[in-house]
């Protein structure tokens, strides 16, 4: 009896091993085909992409671009040292009539090829340069903000100690359970005090291998349009049209 | 609606429930997300497109609910986040907010049944002084009796958004600095710095770790002020089906899609980590 239970076990053990080598050998199969998926979208785009930029598909032709007021390009910092891609991205950016434009990548290297970008715009101007952000829609140029993470939520630990010495100065007892302290606009001038106070961007654009933010200021994204674009090194103008013109489709509640 | 957890009877018998475990066999072995958090919008667009009473829209959603919970159960995922009413919502109309209201006490009430079952840990994230006194109380005894559980944590997130959580958590912070500055008397203020580490625990969702993946249904490509902090390293899917279809090929394709840039995101992450520690 000993012996066919043994025999049994050493059975169920090799079911187990074939199953596990069946279950793996499954798992590559569909990663593989979604690998020839992905191939095959890109090729499909790259084809879109190139009749769009040709003209040859009728809806992209008319873009009701005044509807982005402000854009986001989010660029992944293994790609932020293309400058020269950014400079013809942010040209073609340009061409299509959107002038206020923010930069970002999460090591802050646009930061550091500002100089360079900004040199290759006649007029442009940095966003910290212009005095109140009411007034950056009337700006007639080009204006840049470069942003990175320590302009997230490093800046919000920044703001936070603005508002606690407000906080502190009103006097206001630490007990005060259940009540608001500060509203959603205090922390707005707050964060406009340490530096980081740009505006809400209508419509982010990311350009990386997935679809993420990277940690882009959260308080400034709240209801952003977010679309990926791929890598900087494949971008194509016939996607940014494509992008462009389908945030000028969507439609927000904005809750309701 | 009355909700029952009777109505996932069927999900455990026939040959679909073969072939779903057979799939999560095979998706178990590449990496499976360990937080997952849902955008559940839709419902009114599947209502309508149904030719139903927009309510019956919301009914449906909590059904898909709760057979995501089993999926992700069955499938090992251990944090699931959803995104249940912002207080931008609070704007719609008074039926339909109540309606809301009155789904997500039936869903406590489920839930708490449910959570003995599996041994769920359900968290309520968001500003609760904005429900009923009735909804809210329900909440926090739900949160007290499942505190000890662990084999799924579901964050329910309610009257939430995110600048609302942060604001929040700096005010938490606020107060809990001049607690203390108050009860040291060094008169060199030391401890009236707030850093990132005191907001970080004062947010609704410092229950979890951040999402690995963000899933909106309804084709919209935006985060409507969910988990916008919480989200640095996160994939964000936005899946063209509304909320009440969302079903377990969605679920698999999600998880595919995860394992197809894991390599990417377990570098980034590692990258910001390095970042915020400077």
């Amino acid at each position: 009896m000993d012996f066919s239970r043994q025999k049994r076990m050493l059975q169920y053990f090799w079911i187990d091993k074939i199953g596990n080598v069946l279950f793996r050998l499954s798992w590559h199969l569909v990663h593989a085909i979604i690998y020839f998926c992905y191939f095959m979208m890109a090729m499909v785009h790259g084809l879109e992409s190139h009749l769009i930029s040709r003209g040859l598909l009728r809806k992209y032709k008319y873009l009701h671009i005044s509807k982005i007021n402000y854009l986001a390009i989010v660029i992944e910092s293994e790609e932020a040292c293309r400058t020269s891609n950014v400079i013809q991205l942010l040209q073609w950016v340009a061409a299509l009539g959107i002038n206020h434009i923010c930069l970002y990548d999460n090591e802050g290297l646009l930061k550091k090829s500002k100089d360079v970008i900004l040199d290759k715009f006649d007029g442009a101007i940095l966003f910290q340069d212009t005095h109140e952000n009411n007034m950056l829609l009337d700006q007639p140029c080009m204006t840049l903000e470069f942003v990175s993470f320590s302009d997230g939520k490093e800046a919000v630990a920044r703001a936070a100690n603005v508002l606690l010495m407000k906080y502190i100065k009103s006097g206001a007892a630490a007990s005060n359970l259940g009540e608001q302290i500060f509203s959603e606009s205090e922390m707005s001038e707050a964060l406009k005090t340490v530096g980081s106070g740009g505006p809400e961007p209508d419509l982010l654009l990311i350009y990386g291998p997935a679809r993420c933010h990277l940690g882009f200021p959260a308080w400034r994204i709240r209801y952003t349009e977010i679309q990926h674009m791929g890598p900087l090194k494949s971008m194509k103008y016939g996607s940014l049209i494509k992008a462009l013109y389908r945030y000028t489709t969507v439609r927000q509640n904005y809750g309701k | 609606m009355l909700l029952n957890e009777d109505v996932l009877g069927h999900l455990f018998t026939g040959w679909t429930s073969m072939l779903r475990k057979c799939a999560f066999r095979v998706l178990r072995v590449g990496p499976i997300p360990r937080h997952i958090a849902i955008i559940m919008d839709g419902n009114r667009r599947y209502a309508k497109r149904k030719r139903l009473h927009e309510g019956t829209g919301h009914d449906a959603g909590a059904m898909a609910l709760l057979y995501l919970l089993v999926y992700c159960y069955e499938l090992g995922i251990k944090y699931v986040t959803v995104y249940a009413f912002s207080i931008d919502n609070f704007k719609r109309n008074p039926e339909e907010v109540q309606k809301i209201m009155d789904l997500m006490m039936e869903s406590v009430f489920l839930l708490s049944r449910l959570s003995k079952i599996y041994l769920l840990r359900v968290h309520f994230a968001g500003n609760l002084q904005l429900l009923s006194a009735d909804l809210r109380k329900a909440a926090k005894k739900l949160m007290e009796n499942t505190a000890r559980n662990s084999n799924l944590v579901l964050t329910i997130c309610v009257s939430y958004t995110c600048s609302d959580e942060i604001l929040h958590a700096v005010e938490e912070s606020c107060k809990e600095k001049t607690e203390i500055a108050g009860r040291d008397d060094d008169g060199q203020g030391t401890h009236r710095v707030i850093k990132l580490v005191d907001i970080e625990k004062h947010m609704y969702m410092a229950i979890a770790p951040d999402p690995d993946i963000i899933i909106r249904t309804g084709g919209e490509w935006r985060l409507s002020n969910f988990l916008l902090w919480q989200s640095c390293c996160c994939h964000l899917s936005s899946i063209f089906t509304v909320w009440p279809e969302f079903g377990v090929l969605h679920l698999v394709w999600v998880v595919l899609d995860f394992q197809h840039k894991y390599t990417y995101f377990a570098r980034k992450k590692n990258a910001i980590v390095d970042l915020g520690n400077g």
